[in-house]
């Protein structure tokens, strides 16, 4: 079946099969494997990406269900000459990473949470980042990371 | 995990998806998908054929109507959770919806798919049957009211023909008083127990995982209204009850959860 969407402000087109998981789609059809397959079950959050501007689990989702949308992956984060997405920045200046297998989930995560609470605190970083895992513990300065992103985001 | 092979449709109205599945007794609605599609891909579920409901924008709506609130099937667990309608008028809907998984699971599931999947660890049906809730379904002869009592049969069966869709839940208006209590370990993990209290009239207590389906306190609620105490209610909420035991919780566990999750709940309504 062939689907069309908007990956990173690119048009891409694909023939996949309809059991096609969208994060299969991106990592293996469109070769952007910064986004991660992790749990594979929709609990650990490495593979999220936003749909439409609203962040999902791109490893529960078929890539039929996202034929036509707009799909913004972390290679879609930063500007064309390299300068990162506020969001990156933070967590570069707060080592808001360790081995960084969670980052681009967690970063695309952050953007979902920034954009819809105009006030964040720790407690809601804390509470909207529970579907994102970070095996190595890190917990502390993701945290810091974002409420430092919303505060350069007037969030 | 790929899902196993099957074919896919997507539906342009709810008219179109019932025609689209027929008598395929093997094919199945999905709308988010964030029940079906890990079941699919764990090949606890293959159907044949998927119909994509998932674009039926007019399924998605809660508005007020008469004197109840009308919720399209397709409205999705954060538009739930931030709908004005719901957190002035029946906020226990808003509130549990906002605790189902993490935000981003909120971003796809519906009320109506966790409804309609009828899994009795899920929050949303339970808090439905506290609000003694009626569900609308919509088939090849038209439309029918369900109630919320008679829908769910057994694990992940309820009371919908293959060929049916899910269309609106109804629920009342002006809910004051009620408690959500969810016991689990870990953020974003699903009830061991919890708790849908509604007190509009009588009161209402709905239990989520202490069976195969979303169940009330029936030993509970009929000691409140032969006028026990809240701390004697409290202690009837696992009567008649066969909870499941695993890994989770025990059998015994699962039972206390429910009389201490109901007691506090009971304390909590006005």
């Amino acid at each position: 079946m062939k689907v069309s969407m908007t990956v990173n402000g690119k048009s891409v087109s694909r023939d996949v099969e309809p059991r096609t998981l969208l994060v299969h789609f991106i990592r293996e059809d469109l070769a952007l494997t910064g986004t991660n397959v992790g749990c594979d079950t929709s609990s650990c959050g490495a593979c999220t990406v936003l749909i439409n501007g609203e962040s999902v689990k791109s490893c529960t989702t078929l890539a039929v269900q996202a034929d036509g949308a707009d799909v913004m992956t972390i290679e879609g984060m930063a500007n064309e000459d390299g300068t990162l997405h506020p969001i990156q920045k933070a967590f570069q200046e707060n080592h808001g990473l360790q081995c960084g297998f969670c980052t681009p989930g967690m970063v695309m995560a952050s953007y979902s949470l920034i954009k819809e609470n105009d006030h964040l605190d720790e407690k809601a970083v804390r509470e909207g980042l529970e579907g994102n895992l970070c095996r190595c513990t890190g917990y502390h300065n993701i945290v810091k990371s974002v409420l430092a992103a919303a505060s350069e985001m007037g969030a | 995990m790929y899902p196993a092979s099957f074919n896919y449709l997507r539906a342009s109205s709810v008219r179109e998806a019932i025609s689209m599945i027929g008598d395929n007794e093997d094919a199945k609605f999905i709308a988010g998908g964030h029940s079906l599609v890990p079941l699919m891909k764990l090949r606890l579920a293959t159907p044949s054929t998927l119909i994509d409901i998932g674009r039926l924008s007019e399924l998605s709506y809660v508005r007020e109507d008469g004197g109840q609130i009308a919720i399209g099937a397709l409205t999705r667990h954060r538009d739930l959770e931030i709908s004005p309608v719901l957190n002035a008028k029946a906020p226990i809907i808003a509130k549990v919806a906002g605790q189902v998984g993490d935000p981003s699971v909120r971003h796809k599931g519906t009320i109506g798919g966790s409804i309609a999947h009828g899994d009795g660890a899920s929050d949303l049906p339970a808090a439905a049957l506290a609000l003694d809730a009626v569900f609308v379904a919509e088939g090849p002869s038209g439309r029918r009211e369900i109630k919320s009592t008679d829908f769910h049969k057994g694990f992940l069966e309820t009371a919908l023909e293959p060929n049916e869709v899910l269309v609106e839940i109804r629920i009342p208006s002006n809910i004051k008083s009620w408690s959500f209590q969810k016991f689990n370990r870990r953020a974003q993990d699903w009830a061991i127990v919890g708790v849908a209290a509604v007190k509009n009239g009588s009161t209402r207590v709905a239990l989520i995982n202490m069976g195969s389906i979303p169940l009330r306190a029936a030993g509970t609620e009929s000691a409140i209204q032969s006028g026990a105490s809240l701390k004697e209610a409290a202690s009837q909420a696992d009567l008649g009850l066969d909870p499941p035991g695993d890994l989770n919780a025990t059998v015994e566990f699962r039972r206390h959860l429910a009389r201490v999750l109901v007691g506090r709940a009971l304390e909590e309504l006005d």
